[in-house]
C-alpha cells in the first residue's frame, strides 16, 4: 500500500546541509501494524511526515495506494492528508479553543460532509476512544491520555488507509500511555493500518514489524515478530 | 453545499477567539469614530461661522461718511462728508448693480420703556428693505417697517428679540405699545432669534427699529448715520464699492480715490478670510484625521499579527488535517470583510449617534453643530479594513503555502 524508493530528505539551514535521510526504502502493507524506532535524530519524525505529506522529499519516489505523491497539486495533497492519512502527534496539535468534538469535526468539515453526518462521524468516534462525556470539553480541560485520545479519534473519522502516529506515547505517563497503545492494537485488529514511531521497546513489541532507523538509512527494516 | 458549512465554521471560530474579534473590532470602530467626529466637528463649526457672519447680514456692504485727505477741485482737505436719506436712492438710481439699499439713522441710549420695565437701548430708523439686508426676520404674525409706515411716519416698532424678552417676558408684545423717549410706539414685529458674531453699532437683539422717516422728525436729523448696501451679485462688491465713490465723490464734490472720504465695510472679505481660515482648518483637520487613521490602523495591523501569530499555528493543524490554501486565505479574508463591516457599521452609529445627539447639549453657538458625512465614516472604515487586510493577508498566505510541518513548527 505504501513504496518508499530511495526517499532523502536534506534540510539546509543556511551553509549549514543536514541530511536527515539518506536514502530509504520502504514499504508497508495494508493492515500492517509496524514501529519506527532509532536513536534521537536518526530521521524517524522526518521520514513520518513524509510519509503523511505534511512534507516533501527533496529526492526519491513515494507511492501511496498507487499514486507518485512527488509533485502533486497542493490541493491533491490536503484531499490525500485529510482522506488517506490519520496523523497523531506528539504534542496532539489540538485546537485549543475548540471542544473535543469541535476537534474531531474538524477533517469531516476540510471534507465538506453535512452536518448531521460530521455530528454522528464524531460522537461515534469519540465513543469509540471512550471519550462521549467528555465531548464539550476543552483541550486544556483534559489530560493528556484524554487529548491523545480526541487526537486518534480526529485521525479516524475520514476513514483513512493509514494511521501514522509520531511518539504518540511521549507526552503521557506509563499508565495513559499503555491505553493509548491499547487503542491502537484495537485499531489493528479491526484492520486498519497503522506505522508509530516510539523509544519504547515494551510498545514496539506488541507491533507486527520493527523498523529501525540510524543516521538517516533503514538498518533493519522489518524483522517480524 | 460545502462553502455553507465554510462560512458557518468561519463564525464559530471567530466566536470562539472572543479577544481578538473585539480587539480588532474595537480598533476599527475607534478609528472610525474618531475621524468621523473631528471632520464632522469641524464642518460645523464652519457652518457656525457662516451663520454666524450672515446674522450681520449675507455679503452686505456697510457705508458711512468719513472726511476728505486728498485737496480737490479747490478744495482743501479735512472737510467733513455727511449723508443725507437722498443720497440713498441718489445711488440706487446711478448703480443698477445695486440690489437693495437702506439708509441707517441709529440713536443710541434712549430711554425704552413698557409698564414698569425701563431700559436703555438704541434705536434704529430704517426702511423696509433693511429686514433683507440684515436678515431680520419678524415672528409669527408681527411683520417689518412697510412702505406705508414711511410714507406715514408711523410711529410702529420692531423689537429684537432680547429686548422684547426684558420688557414683556413671556407675554405677548403684539399690538402692545411702549413708550420711545415717553412717546408711544405700536410693537407691529419681534425679530425671530439669530445668531451674530459681529455688530457696528449694538446687536439686532436689543434694538427697536422704527420707519427712518419718523426717526428723523422725532430727533430732527438731517443728516443719517450710514447707508447698507447689498449687490445683485456678491461678486459685484468690488465694483459696486468703486462706483459708489464715483458717484458720491461728484456729489460732494472728493476725489473718487479718496478711500477716507467714506468708511466701507465689505463683509464679502470677512467671509473670503473666514472661507480661508476654514480651508487651512480642514487641511489641517484632514492630516489629523490621516493620522489617525494611521494610527488606528497600525493598531489593527498589529492585532492583526498577534492573530497571525498565533494563527501559524492553527493553520499548520488545520492544513495537516486537510485544509486547502484558499480555504485558510478565504477564512481570513471573510473575517477581516465581517469585522471591518461589523466594526465599521458601529462606528457609523456611534458617530451619527453624536451627532444627532450633540445639539442637545445647546453649545451651537459656540461650536455650531457637529454635521455627520456617511462617506467620511464609510471611507475611513474601509481604509482601517483594508490597511488590517494588507497586513494580516501576507502573513497568511506566507503561512497558507508552507508545508503543514513548516507551519506547525514555527
Ligand atoms: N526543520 C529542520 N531543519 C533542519 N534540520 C532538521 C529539521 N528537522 C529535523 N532536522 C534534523 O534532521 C535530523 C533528523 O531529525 P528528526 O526530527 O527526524 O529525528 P528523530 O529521529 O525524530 O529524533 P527524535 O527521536 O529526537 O524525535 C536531525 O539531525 C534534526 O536536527
Ligand atoms: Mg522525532
Amino acid at each position: 500500500m505504501i513504496e518508499m524508493k530511495n526517499i532523502k530528505k536534506i534540510y539546509t539551514i543556511g551553509e549549514m546541509r543536514v541530511e536527515a535521510l539518506r536514502g530509504i526504502d520502504l514499504d508497508i502493507k495494508k493492515n500492517e501494524f509496524i514501529s519506527i524506532m532509532g536513536p534521537s535524530g536518526s530521521g524517524k519524525s522526518t521520514l513520518m511526515n513524509l510519509l503523511g505529506c505534511l512534507d516533501t522529499p527533496t529526492e526519491g519516489e513515494y507511492l501511496l495506494e498507487g499514486e507518485r505523491v512527488a509533485n502533486l497539486h497542493h490541493n491533491r495533497l490536503a484531499e490525500i492528508r485529510n482522506q488517506k492519512i490519520g496523523f497523531v502527534f506528539q504534542s496532539f496539535n489540538l485546537l485549543p479553543y475548540a471542544t473535543a468534538f469541535e476537534n474531531v469535526e474538524i477533517p469531516l468539515i476540510f471534507r465538506g460532509t453535512a452536518s448531521r453526518m460530521r455530528k454522528q462521524k464524531a460522537e461515534e468516534l469519540l465513543e469509540k476512544v471512550g471519550l462521549k462525556d467528555r465531548m464539550n470539553h476543552k483541550p486544556t480541560e483534559l489530560s493528556g491520555g484524554e487529548m491523545q485520545r480526541v487526537s486518534i479519534a480526529r485521525a479516524l473519522v475520514n476513514d483513512p488507509s493509514i494511521i501514522l502516529a509520531d511518539e504518540p506515547t511521549g507526552n503521557l505517563d506509563s499508565i495513559s500511555g499503555g491505553e493509548i497503545i491499547e487503542v491502537f492494537v484495537d485499531l489493528w485488529k479491526q484492520g486498519h493500518t497503522i506505522a508509530v514511531i516510539t523509544h519504547d521497546k515494551d510498545i514496539a513489541v506488541r507491533t507486527q514489524k520493527i523498523v529501525k532507523l540510524k543516521d538517516g538509512r533503514v538498518v533493519d527494516g522489518g524483522s517480524s515478530l | 453545499m460545502a462553502f455553507f458549512v465554510f462560512i458557518n465554521q468561519f463564525l464559530r471560530d471567530m466566536r470562539s477567539q472572543k479577544l481578538r474579534t473585539l480587539l480588532t473590532l474595537f480598533g476599527i470602530i475607534w478609528g472610525t469614530v474618531a475621524v468621523t467626529l473631528l471632520l464632522a466637528f469641524g464642518e460645523g463649526l464652519h457652518n457656525q461661522q457662516i451663520k454666524d457672519m450672515h446674522g450681520l447680514g449675507d455679503r452686505i456692504i456697510l457705508l458711512w461718511s468719513g472726511a476728505t485727505s486728498i485737496p480737490y477741485q479747490g478744495l482743501g482737505k479735512g472737510r467733513e462728508i455727511n449723508f443725507k436719506e437722498e443720497d440713498a436712492f441718489l445711488l440706487q438710481k446711478e448703480i443698477k448693480e445695486i440690489g437693495q439699499i437702506s439708509p441707517e439713522y441709529s440713536e443710541g441710549n434712549i430711554q425704552i420703556k413698557y409698564g414698569k420695565n425701563v431700559f436703555t437701548q438704541r434705536v434704529t430708523g430704517v426702511y423696509p428693505v433693511y429686514k433683507d439686508l440684515r436678515n431680520m426676520i419678524p415672528e409669527n404674525r408681527g411683520r417689518f417697517i412697510n412702505e406705508l409706515d414711511i410714507k406715514e411716519r408711523k410711529r410702529v416698532v420692531f423689537l429684537g428679540d432680547k429686548l422684547k424678552n426684558d420688557l414683556f417676558k413671556e407675554n405677548n408684545a403684539l399690538g402692545e405699545y411702549i413708550l420711545i423717549n415717553n412717546t408711544p410706539f405700536l410693537v407691529v414685529g419681534v425679530m425671530i432669534k439669530k445668531e451674530q458674531n459681529s455688530n457696528y453699532s449694538d446687536r439686532d437683539a436689543y434694538k427697536a427699529v422704527i420707519p427712518a422717516t419718523t426717526l428723523a422728525v422725532m430727533f430732527g436729523r438731517r443728516n443719517i448715520d450710514n447707508m447698507v448696501i447689498k449687490p445683485n451679485v456678491p461678486k459685484q462688491n468690488e465694483y459696486v464699492i468703486n462706483r459708489v465713490y464715483e458717484v458720491l465723490g461728484k456729489k460732494y464734490k472728493f476725489d473718487p480715490k479718496d478711500k477716507e472720504a467714506l468708511l466701507i465695510w465689505d463683509t464679502a472679505e470677512f467671509d473670503k478670510f473666514i472661507n480661508l481660515l476654514f480651508m487651512g482648518m480642514r487641511v489641517f483637520l484632514g492630516i489629523i484625521g490621516a493620522f489617525t487613521l494611521i494610527v488606528g490602523g497600525i493598531g489593527v495591523s498589529n492585532i492583526m499579527n498577534v492573530v497571525i501569530e498565533e494563527r501559524t499555528r492553527e493553520i499548520g493543524i488545520k492544513m495537516a488535517t486537510g485544509a486547502k490554501r484558499r480555504y485558510i486565505l478565504s477564512q481570513f479574508v471573510f473575517e477581516t470583510l465581517l469585522i471591518t463591516f461589523i466594526g465599521g457599521a458601529i462606528g457609523f452609529l456611534i458617530s451619527w449617534g453624536m451627532t444627532a445627539v450633540f445639539p442637545l447639549f445647546k453649545l451651537e453657538e459656540y461650536v455650531g453643530n457637529p454635521v455627520f458625512s456617511s462617506s467620511v465614516a464609510v471611507i475611513a472604515a474601509l481604509i482601517l479594513g483594508l490597511i488590517g487586510f494588507l497586513a494580516g493577508f501576507f502573513p497568511a498566505r506566507r503561512a497558507a503555502s508552507l508545508n503543514p510541518i513548516e507551519a506547525l513548527r514555527l
